[in-house]
């Protein structure tokens, strides 16, 4: 059953509701519900925290190497490099998320321009 | 610590700090959170998503890389079983960020379906915005401001996906691209800012260098493998390496 093999207006809805607000909301309430018991120093803590990162930053790997829409028609060279100064600035700038964001969007607005 | 004679506490009043908490709307994490929001929308558009069901899965979603990897997954045709699996992958991250914020968010009279509610609009933007600010709020409003922000971030943010389904035809590619970029580059950024352990880092270095990889081979588990893998890497390269009090810096 995929989001569209059911010809109903209501099935993205109940789509939607399983498979991101209970994927997502369970995570949530499971949170609050350890809130008490978890040590935010403990072992397994860390555990979690280090694959659900790692997994995000596979999320952003996929954006910049591998984009849908209009991102993809531009140079994977470009975007690679926008996001490798754009990361260095965030860094020089003592991990100031504007100025990572700014840069990075200087370099591939240039880009753009310069038709690669 | 007197209290008025109409009774009202020194510090203000729950009304108060909900305004107040509203009012953070205006800051730069918020805003970028709303540029953020613009390349989404572009991109669920695009992606073929009706502005009905964007709205939706952003109300009850309320994670934009949930969202990303959802509006992969149907794109993809994938089934709900499969989705479900990746999209709750993405979003077990959600449950140690609300777990870190409790002992500075509750007090011990605050309800736990309070909390709950509060809960779900706990986000990186919310959670970097509340680790910020949280501690120059008196306990007992600390809700009252905490709600009264992420409400208002989630509404606006709404309002932002409507406007962009309205009028993103006139947005050139060029300016959709650029928005589109936005969205990698704030995680990328705001993850790394907020990662207090040096195993997080290395977890995020294993996870940028192991997701392209695992695409290449193995393109339905890939965030899935990366994030486990990358994970396992992490966690016992950090415990075999352990950084203790000679990382400085924090």
């Amino acid at each position: 059953m995929s989001y569209s093999s059911i010809d109903a207006g209501w099935w993205p809805f109940v789509y939607i509701l399983i498979a991101g607000w209970f994927a997502t909301d369970f995570w949530r309430y499971a949170g609050v519900l350890l809130g008490r018991r978890l040590s935010d120093t403990s072992q397994a803590f860390l555990f979690v925290r280090a694959v659900a990162t790692a997994l995000v930053a596979a999320v952003i790997s996929r954006l910049i190497l591998f984009p849908s829409g209009a991102l993809a028609e531009t140079a994977l060279a470009l975007r690679l490099a926008a996001a490798v100064i754009g990361f260095a600035a965030f860094l020089l700038a003592g991990q100031r998320i504007a100025v990572g964001i700014g840069v990075a969007l200087l370099v591939l607005v240039g880009g753009m321009f310069a038709g690669l | 610590m007197q209290k008025t004679a109409v009774g009202m506490p020194p510090e203000g009043t729950y009304l108060l700090w909900f305004g107040r908490g509203m009012r953070m709307i205006v800051s730069l994490p918020a805003f970028i959170l709303m540029s953020a929001f613009v390349g989404f929308a572009g991109f669920a558009r695009e992606s073929g998503i009706d502005f009905v069901h964007a709205v939706f899965m952003t109300a009850f979603i309320w994670a934009l890389p949930a969202q990303v990897v959802l509006i992969a997954a149907i794109g993809a045709g994938m089934t709900i079983v499969p989705t479900f699996i990746a999209v709750t992958l993405s979003s077990v991250r959600l449950m140690p960020m609300v777990t870190a914020l409790m002992p500075d968010l509750r007090t011990e009279k605050t309800r736990t379906v309070t909390l709950l509610f509060l809960s779900h609009f706990v986000a990186v933007t919310a959670w970097v915005m509340a680790n910020q600010y949280l501690g120059q709020v008196p306990r007992r409003f600390r809700t009252a401001f905490f709600g009264g922000f992420v409400v208002t971030l989630t509404s606006c943010n709404l309002v932002v996906i409507a406007l962009v389904y309205t009028f993103s035809t006139g947005i050139p590619p060029m300016v959709l691209g650029a928005l589109f970029f936005l969205t990698p580059i704030y995680f990328l950024t705001s993850l790394w800012a907020t990662a207090r352990d040096h195993v997080v880092k290395i977890a995020m270095v294993a996870g940028l260098v192991l997701g392209p990889v695992f695409y290449l081979i193995a393109p339905d588990f890939d965030l899935l493998l990366a994030g486990i893998v990358g994970g396992v890497v992490a966690f016992l390269i950090g415990r075999r390496f352990p950084i203790g009090e000679r990382s400085g810096g924090q």
